[in-house]
């Protein structure tokens, strides 16, 4: 019997080595994965060298590659994430609050979780075509576009119906997209609040909602805020849904063509109107650049993603931020 | 001293047992003793959990760690095959012997020695697995491939855990299909398929109902003509059953071992008195 | 205030009565549960969309499968949309064998590697180590696929692919490129998820496994790894539904040619490049190449639907079965 004796020992010596093998290997595909990262950041990193630099900040693009800039898109991109934003977050925190704090563990309630869990899995080009189908058609109903002027007496703007391909129609499709990963997200936050505070507040003779209002709603922010940042993040990264609704790869103005800080305070108008106007974003402008065919363009792609990461990394420093600094203020 | 006397009642002098020299302090010749810790101690990062432990542990014998909750008594039974290695920063002092070779000495091989020195812990904790992929589990991971001699080692460990008469006709179903008792048997019989020459057994019966501990019982019963078997146990009664030799834990120390017997009905210390007579712990 | 009117104030009734208080209760109640409902809605949305322009459509119009038979569409081996009618085929084959030689070589990619690192980082890693991997593995988690698109085409098939499978004949776009990048893409995914179900399983496990004997690699291996391996299958469900969906990486480097071939080094065109591509230039409303958009995307829509729905299914029974 090979349990006992050299037998075994010789084994053993074996089994050590395949384990030390083993443990190696897994080292290794990890130190891969990061070591990819690492030389995309630096291959991407060495293109843009020279190219990158305030006047391609500022610029609007141009055909000439030293003259191309990234302006219209970086613009574009912030109204984008904005107004998604705006749509996706008062939704997602509603939906989770009431998961969390209302819903008794129905079939309902069941299939409404279930159906968010797989909302989040569904490809972001299906969302594309959904908000290509209902914003930016809406569905093909009208022959030829109406054109609507709204005045608000200090400013007007106008806007057509359908849509069209303008940020406020890319800023609902994003916020469907968004929705189940903020939701997801805040419920985890909600959960995360420990049940006997809400048993303080309701022995306190305060109701459901003031409960949630004024204890929850509070004690779980921060978490809410670090998984709303990072589902914003995923959204200035998309380029698929976007290109499907049909947003053009370079324009040469930002939404509401404003030119600035100034240019926004003197005119209002632009501001109301910028929703209702065509947009680019950092990765459909990356994109364009990718397929121009002057190779010249692969180091303006390359400066385009360097911004791109930039303004990531700037996000996801605000979540880390945010993290560190409440989870020191509370602590159950 | 009466509570003393009436707890007497529960000892059963362990039947085989003829031999008086179980603890060092008993003088005489003793029995051949198969783990000796010298003046242990086991550190938690700084903090010490056992300090100066001395303990023989006799071959073909129970010997009981009774004593009140976080007095040390697992984490002593746990460094005895080594488990607390798993842990970070722990550390041990003083020596700790298997048959006269020191079990912390650089060059050995936890592995083997586990093999060794078998365990039983609290919970049932079977594999996610078949019962017989269960029970020929040690065996497999050693080398052993040979199907006829790991279908006789696995009839022969559950036969050994009084499991065999239940499991024979469902080897291949779950072993998270069996019920509490049957687990914790099916562990017991899992530890002896690697042929251990000990067996330490960290509160085996404590999670279990009335029916399914006296079985244990009765198991350790027939395994101690075989196996070295140390108990970790809340249960004096239990302690008083099964063992020949009890040690007393408190805040760390080994306040006191002896002989089962003697200890439960004539304890040295005050501690251990007042422990038994349930007057702490 | 008198005292008969203290009296009676002393003793509230207990018993519910109108209140605007109440009714403001309700009605934030009634507002979340509808903010809960539209994701609902959402899926309900899909569907329907999906579903009028390929099956039913809406009467000015025809459906898909009006213009074009089931079974040119699900037995066809030529995908054609872009030609002109009488030359134009729309058999799907084309591109669901692009998506899934692209899906394949990414899972061979993807799987191993992200499970090796989840058991690494749950068996092996050092705190420290954890605290260091597991942010860099976020990030790479959050690189836009336009960048993974991009890194492929310019620095993987000139730098890697061409190099050493050149001789082959490798085209400078070709499918094993987009399936490396996706590949990459879902590593973090399955390292994240996997990591998660294997430190789920309990410790008692692991310590039984070294009472017996058992090496870190048995324990690892042979106890771990096999407890979670429902979890596991979950996760390279979900992360093979990711590939099934993911488009930028793949339209950038993999080319856009339908092509019914499992030759890795050729170019090809999956579901959603072929949805993307389509969409970058001028569309006629309700043509046929218009609709078949809508099919090639019920398609994609049910592949991932399924394989989703199975895996969160497998993975409520693990967390039923640890808990």
């Amino acid at each position: 019997m090979s349990l006992h004796g050299h037998v075994y020992e010789r084994r053993l010596v074996w089994r050590h080595r395949l384990g030390q093998l083993f443990e190696w290997a897994c080292r290794l595909a990890t130190f891969t994965a990061l070591g990819i990262l690492v030389l995309l950041l630096l291959s991407i990193g060495r293109q843009a060298i020279g190219w990158l630099d305030w006047g391609f900040l500022t610029r609007s693009n141009s055909y000439e590659p030293r003259e191309a800039g990234i302006m219209a898109g970086l613009m574009g991109s912030l109204w984008l994430v904005g107004l998604t934003a705006i749509m996706s977050v008062p939704l997602g925190v509603g939906a989770a609050v009431y998961l969390e704090e209302y819903a008794k563990p129905t079939r309902l309630t069941k299939f409404i979780q279930l159906n968010i869990s797989n909302l989040a899995g569904v490809p972001s080009i299906v969302y594309g075509i959904l908000g290509f189908t209902v914003f930016v058609r809406m569905f093909g109903m009208m022959d030829r576009p109406e054109e609507f002027q709204c005045s608000l007496g200090f400013a007007s703007f106008s806007f057509q119906l359908p849509l069209g391909r303008v940020v406020i129609s890319g800023a609902c499709t994003l916020a469907l997209l968004s929705l189940p990963v903020v939701i997801i997200a805040s419920q985890e936050a909600l959960r995360s609040v420990p049940a006997s505070l809400r048993h303080a507040s309701l022995a306190l003779g305060a109701t459901k909602w003031q409960t949630i209002r004024h204890q929850v709603l509070p004690a779980a922010l921060p978490g809410i805020l670090t998984g709303v940042i990072l589902s914003l993040s995923r959204v200035i990264g998309e380029t698929a849904p976007l290109a499907v609704l049909g947003a053009p790869a370079q324009l040469s103005y930002a939404p509401g063509s404003i030119e600035g800080i100034g240019d926004a305070v003197q005119h209002p108008d632009k501001i109301l109107q910028a929703p209702f106007d065509q947009f680019t974003t950092i990765p459909l402008q990356i994109y364009g650049w990718i397929n121009e065919t002057k190779p010249v363009f692969e180091h303006v792609a390359s400066a385009g993603i360097v911004v791109l990461l930039a303004v990531l990394l700037l996000m996801n420093g605000a979540a880390i931020f945010i993290r560190q600094r409440f989870q020191k203020s509370i602590r159950w | 001293m009466a509570l003393v006397k009436a707890f007497t009642q529960f000892v059963d002098p362990p039947s085989g047992s003829t031999s008086a020299e179980a603890s060092p302090e008993a003088g005489g010749t003793p029995r051949a003793a198969k783990i000796e810790t010298v003046n242990m101690g086991f550190f938690y990062g700084t903090h010490q959990a056992l300090r100066d432990i001395s303990l023989r542990i006799n071959e073909c014998a129970v010997t009981a760690l009774i004593g009140p909750s976080g007095c040390g008594k697992s984490t002593y039974l746990r460094s005895l095959n080594r488990m607390n290695d798993i842990i970070e920063g722990t550390r041990v002092t003083g020596s700790v012997t298997l048959d006269g070779e020191d079990i912390y000495a650089r060059d050995v091989d936890v592995v083997s020695l586990r093999k060794r020195v078998g365990m039983v812990f609290q919970k049932s904790t079977p594999f996610p697995k078949s019962i017989f992929d269960n029970v020929a589990f040690g065996p497999r991971i050693a080398g052993l491939t040979n199907r006829t001699e790991l279908t006789e080692i696995v009839e022969r460990s559950l036969q050994q855990a009084a499991l065999w008469n239940e499991v024979k006709d469902r080897m291949r179903e779950s072993a998270m299909a069996l019920s509490g008792g049957q687990q914790q048997r099916l562990c017991i019989a899992r530890a002896l398929a690697t042929s251990p020459e000990i067996l330490l057994m960290d509160e085996p019966a404590s999670a279990l109902d009335p029916a399914s501990t006296a079985r244990i019982e009765d198991l350790i019963f027939e395994l101690k003509q075989n196996y070295t078997i140390v108990i970790v146990t809340h249960n004096m009664q239990q302690a008083a059953r099964i063992s020949e030799v009890t040690a007393f834990f408190c805040q760390g120390r080994m306040v006191e071992v002896g002989q089962t017997k003697q200890l439960f009905t004539n304890p040295s210390q005050k501690e251990t008195e007042d422990y038994i007579t349930g007057r702490f712990g | 205030m008198s005292s008969a009117g203290r009296s009676r104030r002393e003793k509230p009734s207990l018993r519910r009565a109108f209140s605007w208080l109440r009714l403001r209760e309700e009605a934030i109640r009634c507002l979340l549960f509808g903010c809960a409902l539209l994701s609902v809605m959402t899926t309900l949305a899909i569907i329907f969309v999906l579903v009028t322009e390929t099956m039913i459509g809406i009467p000015p119009h025809t459906s898909f499968f009006q213009d074009v038979s089931l079974s040119e569409f699900f037995l066809g081996t030529e995908w054609t949309p872009n030609f002109s009618a009488e030359q134009a085929h729309y058999g799907v084959a084309p591109l669901v064998c692009g998506t899934l030689l692209i899906t394949g070589i990414s899972g061979l990619i993807g799987l191993p590697t992200g499970l090796m690192i989840a058991v690494y980082l749950s068996e092996y890693a050092s705190p420290k180590a954890r605290s260091i991997c597991k942010p860099m593995l976020e990030m790479l988690a959050g690189v836009p696929t336009v960048v993974y698109g991009y890194f492929g085409l310019r620095f993987l098939t000139p730098y890697f692919i061409m190099p050493v499978f050149g001789g082959l004949g490798a085209q400078g776009y070709n499918a094993l490129c987009g399936g490396i990048v996706v590949g990459i893409m879902i590593i973090p995914m399955v390292a994240s998820l996997s990591e998660d179900v294997l430190r789920a399983v309990p410790n008692s496990l692991r310590e039984s496994g070294y009472a017996l004997g058992a090496t870190k690699f048995d324990v690892s291996a042979r106890i771990v790894v096999p407890s979670a391996l429902s979890g596991v299958i979950a996760s390279f469900l979900l992360a093979l539904s990711r590939s099934i969906g993911e488009t930028m990486a793949v339209a950038i480097c993999a080319g856009n040619m339908a092509n019914l071939s499992l030759n890795p080094l050729e170019a090809t065109q999956t579901m959603t490049a072929f949805i993307v591509n389509v969409m970058q230039g001028e569309v006629v409303a309700g043509s046929t190449l218009e609709k078949s958009l809508y099919a090639v995307a019920l398609v994609l829509f049910v592949m991932t639907l399924v394989m989703n729905l199975v895996s969160q299914l497998i993975l409520e029974k693990f967390r039923e079965a640890y808990q």
